[in-house]
């Protein structure tokens, strides 16, 4: 019963859909019988909490109450699998509501920027500085609900490997929400060039952030044309940082020669004109009479394309190169295993991501089955969002307000869309244990432990004020942390824990060594 | 120790120098330094400033008796002196940025120096590479563990206290990280609140929790010692050096306190900052602009650094560093891409300024490196090496434990402090 019941919200249910689940409950045992070993595997002895723990904190954002129950009971096996397709799983209906109410989240991106970009002259007369900063405004909202999506989803959302690969994809194809227009298309990018593709082929997910109005903007490829007149025409950036940092490595094998190739075959790649009377549906164009058509050979290939093809010929040499599938089997291998990922480790994944013709959900399947993997269980130290994601969904405590979440994580140097620098987000202890952020850390953990964090006050005009009136605190019960976390933690903090007074411990757990780490 | 400060002292060098004229003119600021006598004789201190992400150094110290530096930058150039927006006049060759006119004072006053046409040997135009290169130390060797400050801070002599060194942000640059132990503080408007373990049960709860041994509890002891020095530094005396109005912007703000900190605190003998948004590839900007608009506070904090250290201004030198330079020629965005050599800032009551270091190797196209970048003739590293030696005092032994194989001394920066 249990078993069945966990495959769904814990809430009760009429007695026909019930039953319904009962047959379906039978028609999945004899699903297993059928299926090849790895699933076969989950009917076999339940997992320890340990294991269950460690496969929530790496493929999920931390463990919840209800995931950790629903993991014990339908295994681990079948919890990677399921999460492997994310397609497959419904998202809970408050969670879509609430998404829903962010009206900016699910416009498209010539539709953002005629409605929030920087204002035109009408007719020949410029807007006044006052309607600029109105405007500027206005897109800022479009920002704020870009990260509420983002850490709304990261809480709870049931695809949460889903959304840990948006956090891992978005920070290896980073954009910056400082620059002007990407602060209106962030939300954007990664609704349309990074979600889609997290657990596809890595070819397409490289094309569709090349071809984003965001990344256009970010690394000034939208600059990038071809040389008239002796001019200058030439603009590099993104042709250096797509090789050096979103496929080849900077070990790749490739040359300065190489970046101004690249950059002369992605010339014409650019935004659309503010207007768009050209392409009225499209934010981001290729312009002919911007591209270089001279032939060329890049990286020892004469290219066969011409024109827009071409860039995306380049690009797919770049995808399935073998140094690319050595670059990103490190950097997973660092996501999920250490820091310092065994060398092995890479080779192997590296050599599933070429046969596999760059395909993540595979290399992914080997790596989640991988011994390193499941040695490295506490070994890695939390990023500021995932500190703070973690924290809340273990808190079991209802978020109506996400931001002050998002201004805890700037506070610890991790503002949501916030990194200047393509190469994103660290994910290393390196990067990020300092003692500052250790003690803000702890006060995080005071705070969301007491319930002082407003989670609750709503947005102005939002339609959950009666929530924020009934419970304007919400102090976190240490018996539900204590549930999902009591056989895992070190033994001095079970002894502190002891010693303390029992409305503290909620907050030490939280603020504890152990639940900085996973 | 104690004895020898009190006999320098009594030597009267520091009692002259505290009636100096400049000092007096200081006197309406209250309490400044001398509620300090802990570094009489003078703790000598180094503090890093990153400039992340390759500051055009050709548009901050302006070679504008070259030629080709105008034809190569025809929409972005700094004007030559003289000329409406022009640069400020550093001497027949050089120019200083006109937003950076907050710095010109310490230039007059022999307290700044520049080092053109300065950095690393290592070819890389990856901000990443050329980041972690001035950062370890090491151009070229991409395994150096730890960061050249730390190492620094090791080969630095005598007893080693908790909080020697410090980085100002949320989180720590690699230049620091290492075995040596170091704080950061964010020095933000809400640094000096009360933290939320204050209360004495919590904090025992929370020092039982981290009563380890491992990397977190030692950050934990860390982040109390350093919280507890900067209130105990800062409380008092900074409502009335500031009037309880601090500077509008961040980094003025931040340097500020930074140097109440180094003025009240005498163990702290290092420190970092990064500022980051220097990539200008798109519209730049001339005397006005985008990278204008980066280095106005950034001159504006570093002259509020200086005159917040008071006293301790003598004893300390700031270096200004970024990972390369940026192209000649202007692209067709009006902005700068990835380059070579750029130009690194010196400055500090020690230092002998006034005057632009290093050998210029000119912009014509036979003189730049790989046809479109300035050279470089100055390594980074002896730039440093010369201020390590000179100024902190390093033995052979500590500097080449501090940067493992340097560059030989460049005897043109012998004179870069005095002795």
């Amino acid at each position: 019963m249990r078993r069945a019941r966990a495959l769904y919200h814990s809430v009760s249910l009429p007695a026909a859909v019930t039953a319904m689940r009962r047959r379906y409950a039978a028609l999945l045992a004899v699903l297993c019988l059928a299926m090849p070993p790895l699933y076969a595997k989950a009917a076999a002895p339940a997992p320890s909490d340990q294991q269950v723990l460690h496969v929530l904190n790496r493929l999920a954002f931390g463990s919840t109450l209800d995931d950790f129950y629903r993991v014990k009971a339908i295994g681990i096996a079948r919890y990677i699998a399921e999460q492997l397709h994310p397609e497959t799983i419904p998202e809970p209906f408050d969670l879509t509501l609430r998404l829903d109410q962010l009206g900016t989240a699910k416009a498209d991106a010539v539709e953002l920027r005629r409605l929030y970009g920087p204002l035109r002259p009408v007719l020949g007369v410029k807007p006044t500085p006052e309607e600029q900063k109105a405007q500027q405004e206005r897109a800022r909202t479009v920002l704020a609900e870009a990260q509420q999506d983002r850490i709304l989803r990261a809480l709870y959302s049931r695809r949460q490997l889903q959304e840990v690969m948006v956090d891992f994809w978005f920070n290896h194809f980073n954009v910056f929400a400082g620059e002007e227009l990407d602060r209106i298309w962030v939300g954007n990018y990664v609704a349309q060039a990074i979600r889609p593709y997290v657990l596809g082929h890595f070819r397409d997910l490289l094309l569709a952030t090349a071809k984003h109005p965001a990344m256009l903007v970010y690394l000034d490829n939208t600059q990038n044309t071809v040389q008239k007149n002796g001019g200058p025409g030439l603009n590099e950036n993104y042709a250096r940082e797509v090789m050096e940092l979103h496929t080849l490595g900077v070990d790749g094998g490739y040359a300065q020669a190489d970046v101004i190739m690249l950059a002369r075959i992605l010339t014409g790649w650019r935004l659309n004109t503010p207007d768009g009377r050209q392409f009225p549906n499209s934010a981001a164009v290729f312009v002919g009479s911007r591209h270089d058509y001279a032939p060329k050979i890049f990286l020892g290939h004469k290219m066969q394309a011409s024109g827009r093809a071409e860039g995306e010929e380049a690009l797919a040499l770049l995808a399935g190169s073998p140094a690319t599938a050595r670059h990103i089997s490190f950097e997973l291998a660092q996501y999920f295993v250490a820091d310092q990922p065994p060398p092995a480790l890479v080779e192997r994944l590296a050599k599933r991501f070429l046969a596999s013709d760059g395909d993540i959900r595979a290399v992914l399947q080997t790596l989640f089955q991988s011994p390193e993997f499941w040695n490295s269980a506490g070994d890695k130290y939390k990023t500021p969002l995932q500190y703070v994601i973690s924290a809340v969904r273990a808190a079991g405590v209802p978020v109506y307000n996400p931001r002050p979440l998002i201004g805890a994580m700037a506070a610890l140097g991790q503002p949501l869309y916030g990194c200047e620098t393509p190469d994103g987000y660290k994910n290393t202890e390196a990067a990020w244990l300092s003692p500052d952020a250790t003690l803000k850390r702890i006060g995080f953990a005071l705070a969301l432990a007491r319930g002082t964090l407003p989670l609750v006050a709503t947005p102005a005009g939002s339609p959950f004020v009666l929530v924020s009136q009934v419970r304007p605190r919400n102090p976190v019960d240490p018996a539900h942390i204590a549930a999902i976390f009591g056989a895992s933690l070190g033994e001095r903090t079970r002894a502190a824990l002891n010693a303390a007074p029992p409305g503290l411990r909620a907050a030490m757990i939280l603020g504890s060594p152990d639940f900085m780490m996973h | 120790m104690r004895r020898r400060d009190f006999l320098r002292l009594a030597g009267g060098g520091v009692a002259a120098w505290r009636a100096s004229p400049a000092r007096q003119s200081r006197a309406g600021t209250p309490k400044s330094g001398m509620a300090h006598a802990a570094t009489p004789e003078g703790q000598k201190r180094l503090v890093v400033v990153l400039l992340r992400g390759a500051v055009d150094g050709l548009n901050v110290v302006v070679p504008h008796a070259e030629k080709a530096y105008y034809e190569a930058r025809p929409r972005i150039a700094i004007g030559r002196p003289g000329a409406p927006d022009g640069a400020l006049p550093l001497d027949a060759r050089f120019g200083l940025h006109p937003a950076l006119a907050a710095l010109m004072p310490l230039w007059r006053e022999g307290r700044l120096a520049f080092v053109h046409a300065a950095g690393s040997p290592d070819p890389t135009r990856s901000h990443f590479d050329g980041q972690f290169y001035i950062e370890s130390g090491t151009p070229g060797v991409h395994t150096t563990p730890d960061g050249w400050m730390n190492r620094l801070l090791a080969a630095l002599p005598g007893p080693h206290g908790p909080t020697e060194a410090l980085s100002v942000g949320p989180i720590l640059p690699r230049i620091l990280t290492g075995p040596m132990k170091v704080a950061n503080l964010s020095l933000g408007p809400a640094a000096t609140r009360k933290l939320p373990i204050e209360k004495p049960e919590i904090e025992a709860a929370f020092d039982r929790l981290y009563g380890g041994a491992g990397a977190l509890a030692q950050a934990y002891r860390e982040g109390k010692a350093a919280h507890a020095e900067l209130v105990a530094a800062l409380a008092s005396e900074e409502q009335a050096a500031d009037n309880g109005a601090p500077p509008p912007r961040v980094f003025p703000a931040q340097a500020g306190r930074l140097a109440l900190l180094l003025r009240g605190d005498p163990r702290i003998r290092l420190a970092c900052a990064a500022l980051g948004g220097w990539d200008t590839h798109v519209d730049q900007g001339g005397p006005e602009g985008r990278l204008a608009g980066r280095l106005r506070p950034l001159g504006e904090g570093l002259a509020a650094f200086a005159r917040g250290l008071g006293d301790e201004w003598r004893n300390t030198v700031v270096v200004v560093l970024s990972e390369f330079g940026r192209t000649l020629r202007e692209n067709d965005a009006h902005g700068t891409d990835h380059g070579h050599g750029n130009v690194i800032w010196v400055a500090g009551g020690a230092v002998r300024g006034g005057r632009v270091y290093g050998e210029w190797p000119g912009l014509a196209p036979a003189q730049l490196y790989q046809d479109r970048d300035l050279a470089v003739t100055t390594d980074f590293r002896q730039v440093l090496t010369a201020i390590l030696e000179r100024h902190l005092r390093l033995s052979d032994q500590a500097l080449a434990a501090t940067f493992p194989a340097p560059p030989a001394a460049d005897p043109g920066l012998a004179k870069l402090l005095a002795a």
